[in-house]
């Protein structure tokens, strides 16, 4: 526990490291044989996070509710319609590729899929050195020792990805990502393709390297006992929008937001006697299309508590204690 | 009484790669057998095992369902059994459903295979199936395309087609894996209602040991294409015998009870 | 949906406009003098001068063209006063070579490609898609193995020459068929079945090959699908599993290329016409080609092009009706 502790002060003595604010991001949506413009969704729907050097954030929501494009919007691989990312003292959204390749340095991502990531034409030699050429530097470590960081073996260094298990694979996602020595690392579903036992493994893996590095991490996952094994803080997402962001702990005693509690309800416990005497909030319904978002709060088509105001108004995020904020005219919570 | 008893199964692709490698399970009728274990186990080799739907695979041992040898039916009786009195389902609800045929159509063609029923008819169960498995506006929706639903709406629809012939047995080959926590616990409760009121016995294949945990009676704990644990849900979750399924208990992170600071692994790096 | 079936037709006919323009804009660039080409060997100055206002040669590029567009659209005259020719709707200008108007000189040609064309369609089809399917439910087999070779034969054997062995073999040594001619439907059918004969066997030969290889592929991906496993599983009998869950799909990219060759054949079936000596369209393209007839040429090339247009469309068209994923959109 102390381990922890030490985390949260580097966390909380520290000006934030990424700082986002009202992030938005819209796409065309195109349909029929003659690709005719039929709208935007807003995959993004003005989203504030912030994250602390040596802090882990994690990102929560279910699919589709926008995670994965925070994600490309943070490192820059989209550009986002409006809204600031502050990093490093730079705002990252207005900057070109020139000007943010210094940058990448320090924010780096894996993803999802270790081995759509990887090409497959090349050594995981190569993938590592791929890292520093980027930049235009020369390799500052054998890729042995950042193999052996990564608990893989120096004998390794010469194969393919495809004669990796998808655990390895994973593992030399981590290793480019680290081989720079970031500040930031962006994780967009680093465990979801894995098996239990992998999983474990890679969250291990992540939590060593933070304590050898002060890496922060932004760990996006729709597995909340992933993100509660990792993080300090965590932001749940629904439709685009963050609905409600706690520390750790305060989540899963206290959920504010009735998502967060049926969420939460909705994961089935590993032990018979609990799931047969657990509540259970079944939400009914579906995610509703973003194409077509509800009006007000976005979530009030599958809430129980759901009246008029919610229909009407759009809650924003605010704090009701310390550490937690929500956005709900009637949270489970009140101040 | 036992309506699946499954004695030194074993399978064997032509690669060479033995998938199932001396199984033994017990089902009895209207009860809910989990089966869990990591990927590449043998889970889904074993269900397609028990329907004969595995092809280039030498398949040995026995597999008896209420009394018949599964092994030794010829294609016609073993055609008759399928859908009829064993239904399945599977993880890709979107793939496992024709694209080209509204939903009705392959509710109603199960249907059909095995009642002698006109298109009418036959439409209506499809839309009655589609009600009960809870789909809104049931008349409207069943002429509509797969991919016109959500993937909650698709497992729906594959339910339905799996129960519009009131099997015996359900085959639930991870139900619910591609499916969103808040979607997977309206589909768990679905199962859980189905079972009560049509007496299903349901095979649940699974890897998370939070949805057996929830839905079945026994387990069979799976590793390597054989069964490493068996036994009572309770007792296998309470007081696993075996460091494997001890093991895989402990490495699932959990969103309850003290939080470890490193998850127990399984074994070596892989 | 109609709509949709409006802003194609529209794109259609943009399409065709351009490709009548950009054959025009060849033919003008080209150095050989049209009023030249009309008139003959044996002429005068005096002649050429007459014929250019006739032609309407003087005119600046774009008027031509414009006129040209008239013609097609609602005919045209040519000339003025006691020397004007009327040609009617649509109007596609006069061969120089036999002053008959080019479009009747290509609808008296169509029956003969059009005979060839769909006749051998029918029989590539139904060849090469079963063939194809027999092959992917016995993948691996002795007669899989043995067709794909034969297809791969039937793809690679030159047209010519399977068109010489077959009249060597069919009318010089079996003396089976008589040579091929074209006999009219409507008072001869078994006549004019027996003369397509060899056409139809040359063409199908090498478009049955690739249907039968493309449809082998198709349907192994589409046995491999996990709705076919779903269909299995519900106890459908085999022959509705592969007929109705892998044979549909498969078809899918078959009518896409179905579409675009029949509209290429139908365009002249030009080697095989050569070949046999057939009137088609191809025949007469060919031998407008080796006798710089120019007005002919251009309205081969529209006619040949607007059929793989229009096939094009077409195949959209029952795309959108047989996909309901595309249908819904649309
Ligand atoms: N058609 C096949 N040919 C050869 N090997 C196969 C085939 N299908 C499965 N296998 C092998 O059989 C083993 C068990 O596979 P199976 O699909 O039953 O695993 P599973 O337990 O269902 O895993 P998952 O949780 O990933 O679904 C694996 O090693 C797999 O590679
Ligand atoms: N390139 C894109 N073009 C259009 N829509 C997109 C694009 N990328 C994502 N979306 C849409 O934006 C929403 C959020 O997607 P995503 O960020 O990938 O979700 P998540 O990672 O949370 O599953 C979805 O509705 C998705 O369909
Ligand atoms: S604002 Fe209203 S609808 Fe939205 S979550 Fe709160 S109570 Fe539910
Ligand atoms: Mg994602
Ligand atoms: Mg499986």
């Amino acid at each position: 526990m102390d381990e922890d502790d030490q985390r949260d002060e580097r966390a909380a003595d520290r000006s934030p490291l990424l700082e986002v604010r009202n992030l938005v991001k819209r796409f065309p949506v195109r349909h029929g044989l003659t690709q005719r413009l039929a709208g935007h969704v807003a995959a993004v729907d003005g989203v504030s996070l912030t994250v602390g050097p040596g802090e882990t954030l994690g990102l929560v929501g279910e699919s589709g509710c926008g995670k994965s494009t925070v994600a490309k919007l943070i490192t820059r691989l989209e550009r986002p319609t409006s809204g600031s990312i502050h990093f490093a003292a730079r705002d990252l959204a207005g900057l070109n590729e020139t000007a943010l390749r210094p940058l990448r340095r320090d924010l780096q991502m894996v993803f999802q899929d270790p081995f759509s990531s990887l090409n497959p034409r090349h050594t995981v030699r190569q993938i590592l050195a791929g890292a520093y050429r980027y930049q235009g530097l020369e390799p500052d470590q054998p890729a042995e020792e950042l193999l052996a960081r990564v608990g893989l073996e120096a004998g390794h260094a010469d194969r393919h990805p495809h004669e990796f298990s998808g655990g390895q694979a994973q593992r030399i996602g981590i290793a480019r990502a680290l081989a720079l020595r970031p500040k930031l690392v962006v994780c967009d579903e680093p465990v979801s393709a894995l098996d239990v036992s992998v999983q474990a493994q890679i969250l291990n893996l992540l939590r060593d390297l933070q304590d050898e590095y002060g890496l922060s991490y932004l760990f996006i996952a729709h597995d909340l006992g992933a993100v509660r094994q990792i993080s300090t803080r965590i932001a749940v997402m629904y439709l685009g929008s963050v609905v409600e962001t706690a520390d750790r702990d305060t989540l899963f005693a206290q959920p504010a937001h009735p998502y967060t509690h049926a969420l939460l309800s909705a994961v089935p416990l590993p032990d018979p006697d609990l799931e047969a005497s657990r509540e259970r909030i079944v939400l009914h319904g579906d995610l509703p299309s973003p194409l077509d978002p509800p009006s007000g709060c976005r979530f009030r088509t599958r809430c129980l508590k759901a009246d008029e105001l919610c229909a009407a108004e759009r809650p924003q995020l605010r704090t009701i204690a310390l550490g937690q904020q929500v956005a709900c005219h009637y949270p489970e919570r009140t101040p | 009484m036992t309506l699946l008893t499954v004695r030194d199964l074993a399978v064997e692709f032509r690669s060479g790669v033995r998938a199932v490698d001396g199984l033994d399970l017990d089902l009895d009728t209207g009860r809910v057998l989990g089966v869990v274990g990591e990927s590449g186990s043998g889970k889904s080799v074993t269900s397609l095992a028990v329907l004969g739907l595995l092809r280039d695979a030498q398949v040995s041992g026995e597999i008896r369902f209420d009394g018949q040898e599964l092994t030794a039916l010829d294609r016609r009786a073993l055609r008759r059994l399928r859908g009829n009195r064993i239904a399945m389902i599977f993880q890709d609800p979107l793939s496992c459903l024709n694209p080209y045929y509204s939903v009705a159509f392959q509710i109603a063609e199960a249907y059909r295979a095995h009642h002698r029923a006109g298109r009418k008819q036959a439409h209506r169960v499809a839309v009655r199936m589609l009600d009960r498995v809870g789909i809104p506006e049931p008349e409207r929706r069943a002429r509509c395309y797969p991919h016109e639903f959500s993937g909650g709406m698709r497992q729906r629809v594959m339910i339905a087609m799996a129960l519009c012939l009131e099997p015996d047995l359900l085959i639930a080959d991870e139900p619910t894996t591609a499916l969103d926590v808040t979607v997977q616990a309206q589909i768990l409760q679905l199962l859980r209602e189905l079972r009560e009121e049509a007496g299903t016995a349901i095979m649940l294949i699974t890897h998370d040991m939070g949805v057996v945990a929830g839905l079945a009676d026994q387990v069979v704990v799976m590793h390597q294409g054989r069964a490493v644990e068996r036994g009572p849900v309770r007792d296998v979750f309470h007081r696993p015998q075996e460091p494997y399924t001890r093991g895989l208990l402990a490495c699932v992170p959990r969103i309850d009870g003290p939080l470890p600071d490193r998850l127990p692994t399984l074994g070596a790096i892989t | 949906m109609i709509l949709y079936l409006l802003r194609r037709l529209a794109v259609t006919a943009a399409i065709l406009l351009v490709i009548c323009a950009a054959t025009f804009a060849i033919f003008y660039l080209m150095p050989a003098d049209p009023a030249q080409g009309a008139c003959g060997k044996a002429c005068s100055p005096e002649r050429i001068t007459e014929i250019r206002t006739t032609l309407g040669l003087n005119h600046s590029p774009l008027s031509q063209f414009g006129d040209y567009l008239t013609g097609i659209v609602s005919g045209r005259t040519y000339g003025t006063g006691e020397h004007a020719v009327n040609c009617p709707f649509p109007c596609l200008g006069f061969s120089f070579q036999t002053n008959q108007p080019v479009w009747q000189m290509l609808t008296s040609r169509l029956p003969a490609s059009f005979s060839i064309a769909v006749g051998a369609a029918v029989l590539w089809l139904a060849v090469g898609v079963a063939a194809g399917v027999v092959s992917a439910l016995r993948c691996g087999s002795l007669w899989d193995r043995a067709a794909m070779t034969a297809a791969l034969g039937g793809v690679s054997l030159p047209i010519y020459f399977t068109a010489l062995v077959l009249q060597y073999l069919l009318v010089v040594q079996l003396d089976l068929l008589p040579y091929p001619q074209v006999e009219p439907l409507t008072t001869d059918p078994v006549g004019w079945a027996q003369s397509m004969v060899m056409p139809w066997i040359t063409l199908a030969m090498l478009y049955a090959g690739i249907y039968a290889r493309v449809t082998r592929g198709e349907m192994l991906e589409s046995l491999g699908q996990n709705y076919v496993r779903t269909a299995r599983a519900k106890g459908l009998p085999e022959i509705t599993v592969v007929r109705r869950h892998a044979l549909r799909p498969a078809l899918m990219p078959i009518v896409t290329i179905f579409g675009m060759d029949l509209g290429a054949l139908l365009g002249g079936a030009l080697i095989t016409e050569s070949v046999f000596g057939l009137p088609g369209v191809g025949k007469l393209a060919a031998d407008a080609i080796s006798s710089a007839d120019q007005p002919v040429i251009l309205g081969v090339t529209l006619f040949a092009a607007s059929f793989v247009v229009l096939a094009n469309l077409l195949v959209d068209l029952v795309y959108a009706v047989l996909d309901p994923r595309v249908r819904a959109v649309g």
